[in-house]
């Protein structure tokens, strides 16, 4: 709690730094910080430490390689709407190199990133994006005359952490497509990920392209807690990647009642059902793209919510290789063999026979109650006379009433 | 309570078999017919619930109502072992024999409205309760008093087939038992109010209010009285023995005590909620309203004074009136006065009504049985040759 206090305590130095920092107001920050937190999965109070993790500044040397890829990964996160998300990017973390981004060229950003890795060797963190060729020694992808198989080997030696943005870098993704042709047993190029080059897991974040909050989050949490966050076996966060789209799918309770979208705009379609039947690999795919909106434009923006199945962009092996029609192989879930069904009674108004049986009911006990109540006043009356005529006298009567009273 | 000599409970004796009882035992024929159906083919085969309209009479007459009616039990035993009033204490038997049944069957129509019954053990399970819910209180809550009120009314048993030591044994324990008998009511009828409340704006402004736990708990009070007073009349009546009119009176201010407290409480939170316009608005809610209130107000001109209190024709009447009055104020809140939106409809159908007046049935010809062979009433004898 006490990091919280320190947090809103507005007259601390920090914050006023940091909104300066930034050029963003405290409270957006905050609520910033608590999104990551969130989105990782952490006990409260740790928005307190992330949101101190940030402010301090020191902002690690991040080199940013780009290989066999269409940029849409740095895209992604630069384009992402929230209307600070790029300043934190290029604030949080000391972007030294990246190809797309950075203003020097030639031999001069070459020369940028061997002194950034210089003077910040072994704490940079390495982010590759694209996947590399491997085919002939690597000679399909070259950037100042080095092989890109040289080049991540070089980056990664001195690297604190390597983190592989995108499916390409993560496993090799399109690229590594095999084309259907004969006797083809690799991609033209041989495209490989990361992990493959290196000859050690490294942390993925699939996708094509990724959540750029995966992205952030896995970087903050290097910042905060000074080490990556847990993976699974194929490298990726678990706070993003443990759960399978289809278990939070919007479109979720279509599946389960069995309503299907048969082909592109039929009725079903139309009317929002479960995409399973149109090939969506939700139910083979580990990813948070169902609870957490894409590009900050919110909810509904990712192809599940436009309308198109998901293609498995983060899973090896579903993503740009199965058909994107295929339907999919059901990992955890069979639908049910009974299906609610899809209109609902709204119940029927009273019937003759359960009005008159109610109407009986009450008319019964009504006449019961009467009866009955008409008999003990009758008996009390008796009762009252009788004791009136036996009043002043030892009457047994009168003995017992006031033995009873 | 050692200067109250009573006599002691007998069995009133007689023949089982009368137009009363074989009256019965067709209803109770009828209910088991249906239930078969009901649980062979579902309660859509027999019941005219739907999505608007999940809870229909099982739960609204026979559960809600049905567990407020068997507070007899719980409404003597507070006043003869908490305050001490031990001059009541031949109703407890009787009370407590119709609480038993009332709450027993309570339970059982909730089985009979679970869609999925035989999954009712989940909610006793560790491994699945959530606590956090109001229905979980409820259920364990009368799952638990049940048991209790079983305890609580074997020595009637224990006396009958001659176990005395076992009744000695049982009877050490039973300062413990009677104060749960108390305690789980209290907690259980309030949260049967709590259940309107969580369902929010669904319920009509007239029965939805934060202090729903309160009336319900206050109404079951003084509705146990009125049961106790409803009974005793009624039993009197048809075994023919005298009236216990020198309990009754005393007993029946103390209900116009709490039935006066309630009615303060009842109309001070529609007012101060703001609620009362819609109490004059052209709506069967409001007729409703009025209709409980009259219910609540009229025992009080009835039997609001002390001479009144001797008749038993007004005592009966009163007792009545309360019943009436706190049912309606419950199938107001959970049916009349509930609305999902949409064109939501419910009416039971004549299978709900069957098996509701089914369920009364078991409870009547069971007090006639046990009444006739086993000590509940106290020995009439005695009493005449007092």
């Amino acid at each position: 709690m006490g990091e919280i206090d320190g947090i809103f305590d507005t007259s601390r130095k920090t914050l006023e730094e940091i909104e300066q920092r930034l050029e963003m107001p405290r409270r957006e920050f905050l609520q910033f910080c608590a999104t990551l937190a969130v989105t990782m999965g952490l006990p409260s109070g740790a928005e307190a430490a992330v949101a101190k993790a940030i402010e301090a500044a020191k902002r690690p040397s991040v080199i940013w390689l780009h290989f066999q890829e269409c940029t849409g990964c740095s895209e992604s996160l630069l384009r992402a709407e929230h209307p600070t998300l790029e300043k934190l990017i290029l604030d949080v973390i000391s972007l030294d190199y990246h190809e797309t981004l950075m203003a020097a060229a030639g031999h001069q950003a070459e020369a940028a990133r061997k002194a950034a890795m210089k003077a910040n060797k072994g704490k940079y963190v390495l982010v590759v994006e694209g996947a590399i060729p491997t085919k002939n020694n690597g000679i399909y992808c070259k950037i100042g005359g080095q092989t890109a198989i040289d080049m991540v080997k070089e980056c990664a030696a001195d690297a604190a952490a390597v983190i592989a943005i995108g499916s390409c870098a993560s496993w090799g993704g399109m690229p590594s497509t095999i084309p259907s042709i004969s006797g083809a047993d690799s991609s033209p190029t041989g495209s490989a990920g990361v992990a493959e080059v290196l000859g050690k897991p490294v942390v993925t974040i699939p996708g094509c392209p990724p959540n750029p909050y995966n992205f952030l989050a896995t970087v903050v949490h290097f910042l905060t807690f000074g080490k990556l966050p847990e993976v699974d076996k194929l490298g990726r966060p678990k706070f993003a990647y443990s759960r399978l789209i289809h278990e939070n799918c919007e479109r979720r309770a279509h599946f389960d009642a069995g309503r299907f979208a048969m082909q592109f705009g039929d009725p079903g379609h139309r009317q929002g059902y479960c995409l399973y039947k149109l090939g969506c690999k939700g139910p083979e795919t580990y990813a948070n793209c169902s609870t957490l909106g894409f590009g900050d434009a919110g909810e509904n923006n990712w192809p599940v919510g436009c309308g198109h199945p998901c293609i498995g962009c983060t899973e090896k092996g579903v993503g740009f290789q199965k058909p994107i029609h295929q339907v999919a192989k059901m990992l955890n879930v069979t639908p049910p063999l009974q299906y609610p069904r899809i209109v609902e009674e709204q119940g029927k108004a009273a019937s003759f026979a359960s009005a008159a049986a109610v109407a009986a009911v009450a008319g019964a006990a009504a006449g019961a109650a009467i009866m009955l109540t008409r008999n003990l006043g009758l008996s009390h009356a008796a009762e009252e006379a009788e004791r009136a005529k036996d009043a002043g006298g030892s009457g047994k009567r009168a003995s017992v009433a006031k033995a009873g009273e | 309570m050692a200067n109250h000599q009573h006599a002691a409970p007998a069995p009133v004796g007689g023949s089982l078999v009368n137009i009363v009882t074989l009256s019965c035992g067709v209803l109770i024929a009828l209910m088991a017919a249906i239930l078969v159906v009901r649980f062979l083919f579902g309660l859509g085969a027999v019941t005219n619930l739907n999505d608007g309209y999940p809870w229909g009479i099982w739960i609204a007459v026979d559960v809600v109502i049905g567990s407020a009616f068997a507070c007899g039990g719980f409404s003597v035993a507070m006043l003869v072992y908490i305050f001490n009033k031990g001059e009541y204490h031949p109703l407890v038997r009787p009370a407590l024999l119709a609480s038993l049944f009332g709450y027993t069957l309570a339970g059982a129509g909730v089985i009979f409205d679970l869609g999925r019954w035989w999954n009712v053990w989940n909610m006793f399970w560790p491994g699945s309760i959530n606590p956090n819910s109001v229905m979980f209180e409820v259920a364990v809550c009368i799952t638990l008093y049940i048991v209790v009120m079983w305890i609580e009314f074997s020595p009637v048993v224990l006396e009958k087939l001659g176990k005395e030591d076992a009744r000695k044994k049982v009877s050490k324990a039973m300062f413990f038992i009677i104060a749960l008998g108390t305690v789980l009511p209290m907690m259980h009828q309030s949260s049967l109010g709590t259940l309107l409340v969580v369902m929010g704006g669904q319920v009509h402004p007239l029965w939805q209010t934060p202090a729903l736990p309160l009336l319900y708990l206050l109404s079951a009070i003084f509705m146990g009285y009125a049961v106790v007073l409803f009974e005793s009349c009624l039993t009197s009546t048809a075994y023919r023995r005298k009236l216990e009119m020198q309990m009754l009176t005393p007993m029946a201010k103390i209900m116009l005590g709490i039935l006066a407290v309630f009615i303060v409480v009842r109309l001070g939170d529609v007012i101060v909620r703001g609620a009362l316009p819609k109490a004059f608005a052209p709506s069967v809610e409001a007729l409703m309203f009025w209709l409980e209130m009259a219910c609540f107000i009229a025992p009080l001109v009835l039997i609001g004074a002390e001479a009144n209190r001797r008749n038993p024709a007004r005592l009966f009447l009163a007792g009545i009136l309360l019943m009436l009055g706190g049912a309606l104020m419950r199938l107001s809140g959970f049916l009349i006065g509930y609305e999902t939106g949409g064109d939501f409809n419910y009416f039971p159908t004549l299978a709900e009504v069957l098996v509701t007046a089914g369920l009364f049935a078991v409870e009547v010809l069971g007090y006639i049985i046990i009444t006739r062979r086993f000590p509940v009433l106290p020995r009439e004898d005695v009493q005449a040759a007092h």
